[in-house]
């Protein structure tokens, strides 16, 4: 097989080295009974084949219309640098930067990452990177839950429901109390999303102080792209902001990978989750980087760790860095202004739709319509766009509600043939 | 090097189409105060900037990386290409989400399926499901199936996991996560879970038992057969940490030795790349009294194409969707590529390679544990360490030699510990590179100490002061600075 070099005759004298007559000799130690006679696995194939057999897969799925899907997961324009960088093996074929010496390109990237990811929240400290948004929303209320010392998490109908899902999940068997509403009273935090599952855009403001007269911690849930127009957690009293980082230079990818993001204030930042790069110096007094608190972590803690988590998204957060870095501090409010904008004008041609946001949204409104939103949705199939979500699917909305995000990629022309198809399908 | 952030203001890199519509504003309340202080720079500065901080890593492609239980193996250029097709790559998730829009992701879907059922099967498992996005999320999964199955069998007593002394730091701490009490129980010097100590920890109270086999200590657990008619004596569920799965897979299945449920490291055993930490993914299998708990959904397949279904007794969503779907694609290929017969030779590679290292190092070095090993060689530098020179700084030195070092400190079961795996897909020539380099090293303990302690000399910075991180927490550039 290509990706295994040893010759036979290389086999042959690495035997005689370890000193065995053949590879059997150093299996011996699994009893006869146990090693495997026979499996149920294809044949292998060549590189070209497998390239084939994968585009045959790939052109099923349907990538060419002209989407209108959110939901928390975004369709934004990924400059060509992200990729080109990020796609450098020097990091993409690295691990863990346990050798910090040989690892700096690592670290000072996790660094400027976290840095970034301050800036963008308005808070002080960011670990390097959990696995996605919605377990971050977790592993927030578990922090939450170390600094508290409490058991109570109180959910706000914002957030989204995949998270409220993926959260109920992870914490059935800590003894934790999920409580519904927004009312801090003994608890340890309240989450909430902004904008909202259905785009509206809130201030948690007075909530974050209420929160900390309660002696409860705001966790926001935000959407970093939005972060380039909206008040962010810090500003907001928020103790913990998370977010699903998809949006900063990710592929839509069916679901990942993706990045999760955590800032947090001081009072958080040691019984923080996940791994931190700090600047220290060398033995030349030079700058560098490392990991750092790592007694927090589970190879040092074990079953007294603040999470089990013992990887990052590294390479997700490495691309995250580079998109901010290259749409820049007045790149990323324009990319924002624009996605803005364009659903401003889109809710515009939509007169024949009920809104279902109570306030201004962003960049992604609820509407009803006066049909079955799944009707709606497969009309506009066969026009070659996707029309957004249909809220029923997630137990979020009614029959004919629909949620439709708008980003930069939509061109005033997109939105016009949007609305008057979308017209068209729901009042025929 | 300068940070990002040191670099200069007011250039642009990306700019945008002019907007095609009329400008909105929000209401100033809801506004942040200024605009995030991100770097103004051209693309050519951040290209520079990033090539730059390239050049300060090693990865596989630029060096053998033995580091020991992480299987740093070569990672196909294929399998990056196939993953970026736009096909697979800009497929919107909630596509799965809406049954109408079920038909335009079935290339998805299919690739699930197949890949789900092939993993299962890899490993003598009824099932697997792809949702869990790194190994100890797997882990996560596999506990939190064992706590659903034996709520669900009235077994609410069993409230204890057993773990051994030598397993992964992240066993103990997804047990805990899971809301179980975690037992230890010891080696014997051989390296091997002691079953005498096991059969007393094995008390009524035992929800599951999590091994790796081979364990860290590169050891094949001798007593599994018998560990495994105990467990299931005590209907305690026998978890496979599939760490090192590489050591073994096409040579025996975990689900043939006894295991009930367990964790896949795609990132390890499949050629995924590490990604300097991740994305990783650790799908979790089970047999079949535990699939009715899978996470869902899961995609099965119908009458009319593939399509979405949640058992009935479900422990829920680990994932917003089907996991790091883009790393499994990556999987995918790589299983593909090799077929059944191709993935046999790959355990036999890495286990002769790792007992070629082992039976050229023991003349210099001491290998923890006696008799062959299995993927990895795991040696404790003690006696290097009575004469000054530690695991650490042998670690050091080798980064000199231009090869990243081997896993050190960890088993914490061994003094001094090193632990080396070099995995299959690398060659002859580069193991006795390698090896030349550590028997030099094993000279100059003796030779040039002081030349051991001041390593590395030839990396970007040398020896980091840890401790000042941890004292003075900088981990974010203040502005204004």
């Amino acid at each position: 097989m290509s990706w295994i070099p040893a010759t036979e005759d290389e086999r042959r004298a690495m035997l005689d080295v370890v000193g065995v007559d053949d590879i059997d000799a150093l299996f011996e130690v699994i009893p006869e009974a146990l090693r495997l006679k026979s499996w149920d696995m294809p044949p292998g194939k060549s590189e070209m084949a497998v390239r084939n057999h994968i585009t045959q897969l790939a052109i099923k799925n349907d990538v060419c219309s002209t989407s209108y899907l959110g939901g928390g997961f975004y369709d934004h324009y990924i400059p060509s640098a992200v990729d080109a960088l990020s796609n450098r093996s020097e990091f993409y074929t690295a691990y863990t930067p346990y050798q910090p010496e040989c690892s700096q390109g690592t670290l000072q990237a996790i660094y400027e990452y976290q840095t970034a990811i301050c800036r963008l929240t308005g808070l002080d400290f960011a670990n390097a990177s959990l696995y996605d948004g919605g377990t971050a929303v977790f592993e927030a209320a578990t922090l939450a839950m170390r600094v508290t010392r409490r058991d109570k998490i109180v959910v706000q109908d914002s957030l989204s429901p995949i998270y409220r899902k993926i959260l109920e999940s992870h914490t059935e068997h800590l003894g934790v109390e999920l409580v519904d509403g927004d009312d801090p009273t003994g608890a340890a935090c309240v989450i909430v999303q902004n904008p909202d599952f259905l785009g509206t855009v809130k201030d948690f403001t007075d909530l974050g102080a209420r929160c900390r007269e309660a002696g409860a911690l705001l966790v926001v849930s935000c959407y970093p792209i939005a972060l380039g127009m909206l008040k962010t957690p810090g500003e907001m009293n928020a103790d913990i902001a998370v977010a699903e980082g998809q949006s900063l230079g990710m592929p839509l990818g069916f679901g990942g990978p993706y990045l999760g993001i955590m800032a947090v204030s001081k009072r958080c930042v040691r019984k923080m989750p996940g791994r931190i790069a700090g600047m220290t110096v060398d033995t030349n007094g030079e700058r560098g980087f490392v990991l750092t608190l790592q007694a927090r972590e589970q190879h040092i803690r074990r079953e007294k760790a603040m999470s089990n988590i013992c990887s990052n998204q590294a390479l997700c957060a490495l691309r995250a860095l580079i998109y901010l870095s290259l749409m820049g501090k007045h790149g990323l409010h324009e990319v924002a202004v624009a996605c803005h904008s364009k659903a401003e004008y889109l809710k515009e041609q939509l007169d024949f739709v009920e809104f279902l946001n109570d306030g201004p949204t962003f960049n992604e409104f609820a509407v009803r319509l006066p049909k079955s939103a799944e009707t709606v949705v497969a009309a506009l199939l066969q026009r070659g766009i996707h029309a957004g979500l249909p809220l029923a699917a997630l137990d979020a909305g009614g029959e004919n509600d629909l949620l439709i995000a708008v980003t930069e990629k939509r061109s005033r022309e997109d939105l016009d043939v949007f609305a008057k198809a979308l017209k068209e399908a729901a009042c025929s | 090097m300068q940070l990002i952030y040191e670099q200069c203001k007011g250039r642009r890199a990306i700019t945008l189409d002019a907007l095609d519509v009329p400008e909105a504003a929000l209401p100033r309340e809801l506004c942040r105060e200024s605009l995030a202080e991100l770097p103004e720079l051209s693309e050519l500065d951040v290209v520079r900037h990033f090539t730059r901080l390239s050049q300060r890593n090693v990865g596989v492609d630029d060096k053998f990386y033995p580091l020991g239980s992480c299987t740093m193996k070569y990672n196909p250029k294929m399998t990056e290409t196939v993953a970026a097709y736009p096909g697979l790559a800009e497929v919107h998730p909630h596509l799965s989400t809406a049954t109408v829009y079920h038909k335009h992701c079935q290339g998805a879907f299919e690739l699930i399926h197949t890949l789900e059922k092939q993993l299962a099967e890899i490993a003598g498992m009824k099932a697997a499901s792809l949702q869990p996005m790194a190994g100890a999320h797997g882990e996560l999964a596999g506990v939190l199936l064992m706590a659903a199955y034996h709520r669900d069998h009235g077994n609410d007593h069993k409230k204890t996991i057993i773990v051994p002394d030598a397993a992964h730091g992240t066993n103990p701490a997804s047990a805990a996560l899971a809301g179980f009490k975690v037992r230890e129980v010891p080696s014997t010097k051989a390296g091997v879970v002691d079953l005498a100590a096991f059969k007393e920890a094995l008390t009524d109270d035992v929800a599951g038992i999590m091994l790796t086999c081979p364990n860290t200590h590169g050891l094949f657990e001798p007593d599994i057969k018998r560990i495994a008619a105990l467990s299931q004596e005590n209907d305690s569920l026998l978890y496979y940490d599939g760490a090192n799965l590489n050591a073994i897979i096409g040579q025996c299945r975990p689900g043939d030795l006894g295991f009930n449920v367990m964790h896949y490291n795609l990132h390890k055993t499949f050629a995924t790349p590490h990604g300097m930490g991740g994305p990783g993914s650790g799908p979790v299998g089970v047999c079949e009294r535990l699939a009715p708990y899978l996470p869902g959904p899961r995609v099965v397949q119908g009458e009319n194409g593939y399509e979405l279904f949640t058992p009935e007794k479900s422990i829920g969503r680990l994932a917003p969707f089907f996991g790091n779907f883009l790393i499994a694609v990556r999987a995918y290929a790589y299983i593909a590529h090799y077929g059944g017969d191709g993935l046999k030779d790959v355990a036999r590679m890495a286990v002769l390679n790792a007992n070629y290292m082992l039976a050229r190092l023991k003349e210099a070095y001491t290998p923890a544990f006696e008799g062959t090993c299995m993927h990895e060689c795991v040696f404790t530098a003690t006696p290097q360490a009575d004469k000054g020179i530690h695991a650490l700084d042998i670690a050091k030195a080798l980064l000199d030699y231009g090869f990243h070092a081997p896993t050190i400190y960890f088993p914490l079961t061994v003094k001094e510990c090193l632990m080396i795996e070099p995995t299959e897909t690398e060659n002859k020539d580069t193991l006795d590179a390698f090896c030349d380099a550590m028997l030099d090293i094993a000279k100059r303990v003796d030779s040039d100490p002081q030349g051991l302690h001041d390593a590395p000399i030839s990396t970007p910075v040398g020896r980091l002061d840890e401790v000042k991180a941890a004292r003075e927490l900088n981990c974010c550039k203040p502005l204004g600075d």
